[in-house]
């Protein structure tokens, strides 16, 4: 059994509850919610803070899905289970279904949520391309009130955020567009694995062509981000295998993975091709259909 | 309230396999109701009042001198009873101990660390977080050296030297070791129309049970008896090595092993942390817990594999193979910590000629020393067996694509006959048993192989990649026959002790020890069997020196070879007494009683019977009992098995492959297993179904990986994979029987067949679909990047 080092706990009653803990314990306090990065962390005492603070109380207040006609609003309290399972969700952005499909597994998306997974901000994590993909913002709240940042500005680098001490993230919000529907392709090594490389890919059609498109990239360089230049190449264009093959060169091209054990940064570079061609097809497909 | 009602209806093919047969069959295992309800009793639910935990500092270095230790802040930690170095224990001679291949490998490090990982130090507290909190408090002055990593380059001259704690050693070499006829195999070789060679890798990797291993430690402060409840799968040999390792009187030494969470190997070693808290038992006088987390197991215990090989085959161009010849270099680690019989360094490597009539074969091989964890073998491989098969059907394999030759076709042409058994190979082992073709046509008939074939040839027509794997796997299992094997000089016997109790019911006693496999069961079946007692009427007893007879314990395959024959032996030598005690019941002559299962009757008169239980009342009753017969019903004895048992197979594998990911799935796999007599078949279906498992993992994702520092890179599970069961097909197993000629039931070891015998079966599958790419060979671990650059042609051995 890993064991952690000594930390004092404790259970945050609500959002404000939470913020002013966090205010008055400063930079060695951290948040846990499904704990399933933090606390293994912290057993190999790769991460060691004095102070955590419990916000699983606090799901009521953030674990919801809101979906109307031109915006979704997600809680960051949000278990992967219910991001799952939300066959309204799964209506506006199938990309969800798809990327819960493949995280990890059973267990820890009972636990995990959808603030814990953006806010680790490990590079190969899905959530965050998830979010990239279908260009969400992010609601941080803190003692002098909220703001709101795009995902571009949300992720610093690898395990670092926008999110400072004393700061939280409470919620994220997704515009939503008609004509759209969105993919998601993922390889890992086995089950419950990190992403060698994934892909999200949303398409918006106008009539036979495709208005808008926009690809979010895993486990490819330090940072998940969009793509512009795949946006360009596919507006105003009818959705085809050509197209596609263009827009997957277009990520490979944008992709710096490294080697790891997970791949080389060949086969990833290929990946980041093959995935964004397949997600995109997949998300036209859907787009078509509705 | 809702009653809900239970599904009583038994689903469309539903087997019942709840029969209780007294004897061989199929029943549900004894020893499950405790563990589907959560209530077996592992090593870490041992709770003693007054126990104190252990935690090990090891170290972060892969090689580095060790200049001093601080341990007075951790000493000062107010919940710590004791912190214990190097120097502490080479003060009372213990700082090293021996391996079970006759090296030393250090307890605590004293002068230097050798891998990452190793023991450095220990802390004895009240609890376990304060013992791992004050490891943060010692404070180590390491001076690092430059570490031996790369196995190719360990000989090099300008190699720094590891173990430099033996006497003149001036390089890393570990051993040399060869088999069969160079001479003979060179002449093949020359005469050989086509000779075919490759480079084959078996990459390191770890067995890693679900339950990592340790032990409690208590000694006892009167009469200085030390109680070892601990994660061995040979608590008798343990018990013997603690004795000459520590000097405590073999008597006063109780070794307990209670509910083991899997070993594989892993738990037959002695590892520093079972002789620390011994130590730390003897020193402090309170009962002391020791249990690894997840990465220490990982990075610090027995490995397996690690054998890079060069394999070369000769044969005729219509494919009758001549000869095999392999140069291998082993890496062993730090310490030489292999895990065989002493005459067999390369345990038992030397049947890498697989299930083949050849006329000449070859093996030269050097281990070395590197800075990484001892072992060297481990992992369900019968003595590197596991090195040897995948060798052969590798090889084999590559033969078939430069003849361009079905795979099937080109085994079948070159199976030792069925006329030849027994049969000595060409390196030596006398293959006890086989019938080959028939074992082949089965499996090949439950895969639909000629139907697998065309529908590969239409898919690659298309495009797409299907592979079918083949391996036809010889094991040679049940160490073994004391004339040549022995570990530290103790015999490969088992003992076996079965009383019957008054009222018929018995307990036996068993040397071996259950990791899973199922002993309580097949033990209790095989006695069943000779004795006419129903299996629920048998404790079986095992995993405590203090109760049961001396032997070997439990791992490569040897438990049915071994004491299972122990097991049957002893319950005749029971029957032959009880039958002795019928005839004075039925007051007729020895020879006029019948053995009908479970009774004695007259010959010609099944009406005057006496049952086993009435002849056990018998025994320990009053009245007279025949002349020179004693009380009592029960017997004990030791068996030194003649040879090897030589259980075989046939697996059949199926893979696709995405073309654009390179991904590959396991669709289908066949097994059809040979292990002589079945004593229970479900047992059997069990351990290889865990052992394709293990397979579907090395194949495809398994490796003890170190970065250029010796940083081992397979430190938790999220970075070493195991598989599960999303990547696993629904197998597909089958059976023969060609019973042994020399085992008192005709059984053979199942426990590691599949192990053994899967890996090949995958990768041949993998590399046949890779057929149109041109790939004749690809190392383990079949990733999908390293599948992807097997097509791209780019793809670079492992290690």
């Amino acid at each position: 059994m890993q064991v952690p080092a000594p930390f004092e706990y404790e259970r945050a009653t609500s959002v404000d509850h939470a913020i002013a803990l966090m205010d008055r314990l400063g930079s060695e306090a951290r948040l846990v919610a499904g704990g399933h990065s933090l606390l293994p962390m912290m057993k190999l005492r790769l991460a060691n803070f004095e102070y955590l603070i419990d916000i699983n109380d606090l799901h009521d207040e953030l674990g919801f899905i809101r979906v109307t006609d031109d915006e979704v609003r997600i809680g960051a309290m949000t278990r992967h289970r219910e991001l799952l399972e939300s066959d309204e969700l799964a209506a506006v952005f199938p990309i969800f279904r798809d990327a819960e499909k493949v995280i990890a597994d059973p267990v820890v998306r009972n636990r995990g949520t959808l603030g814990g997974s953006l806010c680790q901000a490990d590079p190969s994590e899905d959530l965050s391309a998830v979010c990239t993909t279908l260009n969400a913002s992010c609601v941080i709240r803190s003692g002098d009130g909220e703001r709101i940042v795009g995902m571009e500005e949300f992720h610093v680098g690898p395990y670092e955020t926008a999110v400072a001490d004393g700061q939280m993230l409470t919620e994220i919000r997704i515009p939503v567009r008609a004509g759209g529907s969105s993919a998601y392709e993922k390889v890992e090594r086995r089950a419950g694995d990190w992403a060698v490389v994934s892909s999200g890919a949303a398409i918006w059609m106008d009539g036979a062509n495709i208005a808008d498109a926009r690809v979010g990239l895993a486990a490819v360089g330090p940072n998940t981000t969009g793509i512009p230049g795949i946006a360009e190449a596919l507006a105003g264009q009818p959705p085809s295998d050509e197209l596609f093959a263009q827009a997957g060169a277009i990520a490979a091209a944008s992709a710096n993975p490294s080697t790891d054990m997970r791949g080389s940064a060949e086969y990833k570079t290929h990946l980041a091709n093959e995935l964004t061609q397949r997600a995109l097809r997949r998300a036209a497909a859907r787009a078509q259909e509705a | 309230m809702t009653a809900v009602e239970p599904d009583t209806a038994k689903p469309e093919g539903f087997v019942d396999n709840d029969e209780k047969p007294v004897g061989y069959g199929r029943m549900l295992r004894k020893e499950d109701p405790r563990f589907v309800r959560g209530l077996g009793k592992y090593c870490d639910d041992v709770e003693l009042p007054g126990m104190l935990h252990l935690a090990i500092l090891r170290s972060p270095f892969a090689h580095a001198k060790i200049n001093g230790i601080d341990a007075s802040a951790a000493q000062a930690h107010p919940k710590v009873k004791a912190v214990i170095t190097g120097a502490d224990l080479a003060e009372q001679g213990l700082a090293w101990m021996p391996t079970l291949s006759n090296d030393v490998q250090a307890v605590l490090a004293t002068d230097k660390v050798r891998f990452q990982g190793q023991e450095v130090a220990f802390v004895v507290a009240e609890d376990r977080y304060s013992a791992r909190d004050a490891l943060e408090l010692i404070e180590v002055d390491y001076e690092a050296i430059d570490p031996v990593i790369d196995v190719r380059k360990a000989l090099d001259p300008d190699m720094p030297v590891i173990r430099d704690d033996l006497e003149d050693k001036t390089d890393n070499h570990c051993f040399d070791w060869e088999t069969g006829d160079e001479e003979a195999t060179n002449a093949v070789f020359d005469k050989a129309d086509v000779v075919v060679s490759e480079d084959i890798v078996y990459p390191r990797v770890h067995p890693a049970p679900m339950e990592t291993c340790g032990c409690v430690a208590d000694v006892e402060r009167v009469d200085g008896k030390l109680t070892l409840w601990s994660t061995t799968q040979a608590p008798h040999a343990h018990r013997t090595v603690y004795a000459l390792v520590a000097g405590l009187p073999e008597h006063k030494i109780r070794v307990i092993a209670p509910d083991i969470g899997g070993g594989f190997g892993n738990k037959v070693p002695i590892y520093p942390g079972y002789v620390c808290a011994i130590v730390a038992s003897l020193v402090i006088g309170k009962p002391v817990k020791w249990m690894e987390d997840r990465t220490e197991n990982l990075v610090s215990t027995g490995f397996a594999r690690d054998y890079i090989m060069r394999g070369e085959i000769a044969a005729t161009k219509d494919g009758k193979i001549l000869g095999i010849r392999t140069n291998v270099l082993a890496d062993h680690g730090a310490f030489n910590g292999t895990a065989a019989p002493v005459k067999y360094p390369a345990g038992f490597f030397g049947v890498f000629t697989g299930s083949y009539d050849i006329e000449a074969a070859h093996c030269k091989m050097t281990a070395v020393y590197t800075n990484k964890a001892p072992g060297g073998m481990a992992y369900a491989c019968s003595f590197r067996i596991t090195e040897a098969v995948y060798l052969v059907e590798r090889i084999v394999d590559c033969l078939a694509y430069e003849l361009d030759m079905d795979p099937a076709e080109l085994r079948l042409k070159n199976f030792i006959q069925p006329d030849q058994f027994p049969y000595e190979s060409k390196t030596g082992w006398v293959y006890d048993s086989g019938d080959y073709e028939p074992t082949m046509r089965k499996a090949m008939d439950m895969a639909g192989y000629e139907e697998l074939r065309r529908e590969q040839a239409e898919k690659r027509e298309r495009g797409e990649l299907m592979g079918i794997g083949i391996s036809f796997f010889t094991e040679a299992v049940g160490a073994g026959p004391r004339k040549d094997m022995d570990i530290l000089g103790l015999g490969m016997a088992d003992g076996c002790e079965l009383r019957i109790h008054p009222t018929g019911k018995a307990v036996v006693r068993l040397s071996v020890k259950t990791q899973g496999q199922g002993h309580e069961t097949t033990f209790a079946q095989i006695v069943a069997e000779e004795i006419g007692i129903p299996p629920a009427d048998i404790d079986v007893v095992h995993g405590d020196t203090d109760n049961t007879p001396f032997g070997l314990g439990t791992y490569g395959s040897r438990s049915t070879p071994v004491s299972g024959a122990a097991a049957a032996l002893v319950a005749r030598k029971v029957r032959d007494k009880a039958q002795i005690i019928a005839s004075g019941m039925l007051e007729v002559s020895v020879a006029d009683l019948e053995w009908d299962k479970g009774s004695f009757h007259v010959k010609g008169d099944p009406s005057q019977s006496v049952t086993i239980a009435d002849i056990a009342m018998k025994a320990h009753g009053a009245g007279d009992l025949p002349e020179g017969i004693e009380g009592g019903l029960e017997a004990q004895i030791c068996y030194n098995p003649d040879n090897l048992t030589y259980p075989f197979g046939a697996y059949i594998c199926v893979v696709d492959i995405d073309p654009g990911t390179a991904e590959v799935k396991v669709r289908r796999f066949i097994a059809v297993d040979d292990c002589g007599t079945q004593i229970n078949p479900m047992i059997i279906e069990g351990q290889v179904h865990g052992g394709l498992a293990d397979g579907v993992g090395m194949a495809l994702m398994e490796m003890i990986a170190f970065d250029e520092d010796g940083n081992c890179l397979g430190g938790s599970l999220m970075d070493y994979l195991i598989p599960t069961a999303m990547e696993v097909p629904d197998w597909e197993t089958g059976h023969t029987v060609t019973p042994s000629p020399h085992h008192p039931i005709g059984a053979k070891g199942i426990g590691e067949s599949a192990t053994v015998g899967s890996p090949p079966a995958i990768v041949n599958a993998v590399v046949d679909a890779l057929k149109p790419y041109n790939v004749r060979h690809a190392d383990m671990p079949l990733t999908p990047s390293r599948v992807w650059e097997a097509m791209q042609g780019t793809l670079q051995p492992p290690i």
